[in-house]
């Protein structure tokens, strides 16, 4: 039972990690791209799509990830060259997103999908227990923990962190120092698009392998609002992703033990837990104040 | 080649004017662009999507009917944008509103007076205002941002109305479908004598004179533009930022929520799982085309209409899917908030060599 939850735990989790880890990085910029949502939906339709015409789950994968950073593209096009809202423009891009999707998906509405093959690693994965849930998931799950490695050596351990943290702490100084502010951002606005579309392809290929409309199902908000709660450190992302992934799955289990709650009740649990945990942050002043990229959101205009 | 953008000395009223007629313009180049790669005639299709609704009579009827939710939503957004108040979660008060509004005639179907309809309204304005008070006053309270908080209500308040629908008000005799038992006629919004047209228009068309004229005309309009500018200023002429967060939210969730028991109770009549095409959603970009402005509202309310019912219309004529419709809805968005750049920029194509002397003003 235990092992049962924890895996879906995991498969529940695993999205929300990779297109929070994206995002983060796109925040530590300076630039708040609100359209997580969007461009997650439109790589969950574009892995499910290019998956379900080829055959190949790989490729599927690979189409998610350009799907997305060509969304973010256009955002970043937006807010970093034409200057404008971020928010709204976000926004823009999450209704876009939707739309396209289900305009694109129509066509592959009750097909049944391709699942991401799990990786058996031997020997590992027989070991009772431990064997299916630390070696025997698909390697998206592997991915998201290197990816979540890989951001936080880049950020606080290399050079190149250090120009993307201080673009988005203090651009008008990065930018007297010779730094391109607008190509560093728009560089970690396609990183977070490739992260969603990832994210996206998780969903429709390996987390419930079809295509339904609006599948994502606010998860990409969710995502946001873990940046929020992980006080942009990656490290934390992943605490929070998991506590969500176990809030998301209680819906799925409290059915099995038959438990008289209305499922709406249980279904709206994560929103209301989102809620719950940005007003704990928040609250915090300290914590917040420390972390927040202190150019976030905030618009910029090179002065030549 | 490259862009560079130049800030005008002040921002342009040409432009302010120009850049939604603009935007609208680049929505259907593109939309043709979608209908040609689909495999249709582009000039059939925009003709079907965006001109042929407004020359019937009943297709017009049937836009107004679209328009009116979407006008009155977004002009209480707008209060809340030109403040800058992200209040995104208009969807979730528009549900609430109307569960709101319901509760009288569900819970009470034999009270039936001429004080019954005025309440329901009443109800759900308030039941509307009450839910966007919330992510208001955990941002004045615990300086939480308003725009998750918002959004993630909306996904609650929808499971709200479906746990209603299925559970508690479902219709006892309604052969176990997820609906409530239809309103009385008592508890029914009424078509204007000699029109198709629900009271919703006019009250609607009321309402955003109304608006017009307290952001025009009143101290409270001034407080909302400075505060949205210049909180600092705002601060020093005394005014309060968080009264002003809580008031913008109350006043877009009270318009949303009457929007939304005006529409289940004048074209629905009944609450279902589902109670809104996305209206919250798209209720944003007709605040935004129309630049904030009430009577701006009106003419992009119209334009947002004629969106689904020309995607209907596509879909009918010609077999490209509805869906066609949030794909412009989208872009049109976009494009409107890429052609505000040029009220306060003038655009510059610098070439390889730039200097300032080889350069083309747009």
């Amino acid at each position: 039972m235990f092992e049962a939850v924890l895996l879906t735990v995991i498969t529940a989790a695993t999205p929300l990690l990779i297109a929070a880890i994206g995002e983060l990085v796109v925040e530590r910029s300076g630039v708040l791209n609100l359209g997580v949502e969007g461009m997650m939906i439109m790589g969950a339709v574009v892995g499910f799509a290019v998956a379900n015409q080829t055959g190949s789950g790989t490729l599927g994968v690979f189409a998610a990830i350009a799907a997305g950073m060509a969304m973010s593209a256009l955002f970043g096009f937006l807010v970093l060259v034409l200057v404008t809202n971020q928010v709204a423009t976000g926004l823009a891009l999450t209704i876009l997103g939707v739309g396209f999707s289900g305009l694109i998906g129509e066509a592959f509405i009750g097909i049944p999908g391709l699942k991401l093959p799990d990786l058996y690693i031997p020997v590992l994965s027989d070991i009772p227990f431990f064997g299916p849930v630390f070696f025997q998931q698909d390697a998206l799950v592997y991915v998201s923990f290197a990816l979540v490695i890989a951001v936080a050596y880049f950020l606080f351990r290399t050079r190149l962190g250090l120009v993307l943290r201080s673009v988005g702490d203090n651009h008008v100084s990065a930018h007297a120092l010779g730094y391109s502010v607008i190509r560093i951002r728009f560089a970690a606005v396609l990183f977070g698009g490739a992260c969603a579309g990832l994210a996206g392809a998780y969903m429709s290929l390996a987390y419930t392998p079809q295509w339904v409309e609006n599948m994502t199902a606010g998860r990409g908000w969710i995502a946001l609002a873990l940046v929020v709660f992980s006080s942009w450190l990656p490290l934390r992302v992943v605490i929070g992703a998991y506590l969500f992934g176990a809030v998301s799955v209680l819906n799925l289990h409290a059915q099995a033990v038959e438990l008289d709650i209305p499922s709406q009740l249980l279904s709206s649990l994560p929103y209301l837990a989102t809620i719950l945990v940005l007003v704990l942050i928040s609250a915090n002043r300290r914590l917040t104040l420390v972390n927040t990229p202190a150019c976030l959101g905030k618009p910029f205009v090179p002065d030549r | 080649m490259r862009v560079e953008l130049v800030k005008r000395k002040e921002h342009s009223r040409k432009m302010a004017l120009l850049s939604p007629l603009i935007a609208v313009g680049l929505t259907a180049i593109a939309a043709g662009f979608i209908f040609s790669i689909s495999g249709h005639n582009p000039l059939f299709g925009l003709y079907k999507f965006f001109i042929e609704p407004l020359t019937q009579e009943w297709s017009l009827n049937a836009t107004i009917a679209k328009a009116t939710p979407l006008i009155l939503i977004a002009c209480g957004l707008s209060v809340c944008y030109l403040s800058n108040n992200w209040n995104i979660g208009a969807e979730g008060q528009f549900v609430v509103g109307a569960l709101f509004g319901s509760a009288l005639p569900i819970l009470m179907p034999d009270f039936e007076s001429a004080a019954t309809l005025p309440l329901m309204m009443a109800f759900g304005a308030i039941g509307g205002a009450l839910w966007a008070l919330i992510p208001a006053l955990l941002k004045t309270r615990f300086n939480t941002n308003e725009i998750l908080t918002s959004l993630m209500l909306v996904y609650v308040a929808s499971l709200l109305l479906d746990y209603l629908v299925r559970g508690p008000w479902r219709d006892p005799g309604g052969y176990n479908f997820p609906e409530s038992a239809l309103f009385s006629d008592a508890a029914t919004l009424s078509t204007v004598p000699g029109t198709s047209l629900s009271y919703a228009a006019p009250i609607t068309l009321i309402v955003a004179v109304v608006l017009a004229v307290v952001l025009g005309k009143t101290i409270k309009g001034f407080e909302i533009r400075v505060m949205g500018e210049s909180p600092r200023a705002g601060s020093f002429a005394g005014f309060s930022a968080k009264k002003l967060t809580l008031f913008s939210f109350a006043i877009a969730g009270g318009l949303a929520g009457l929007a939304g028991t005006m529409e289940v109770s004048g074209a629905l009549n009944q609450l279902l799982p589902t109670i809104s095409p996305g209206y919250g959603f798209t209720a944003i970009i007709v605040a935004f085309l129309g630049r904030l402005n009430p009577f701006g509202i009106i003419v992009a309310g119209f334009v947002l209409a004629l969106s689904y019912i020309g995607g209907e219309a596509v879909q009918s004529a010609m077999g490209v899917s509805n869906k066609i419709a949030s794909v412009i809805q989208g872009l049109l968005l976009f494009f409107v908030l890429a052609c505000d750049t040029l009220i306060l920029y003038r655009i510059r194509f610098v070439g390889r060599r730039g200097s300032a002397g080889e350069v083309s003003h747009v």
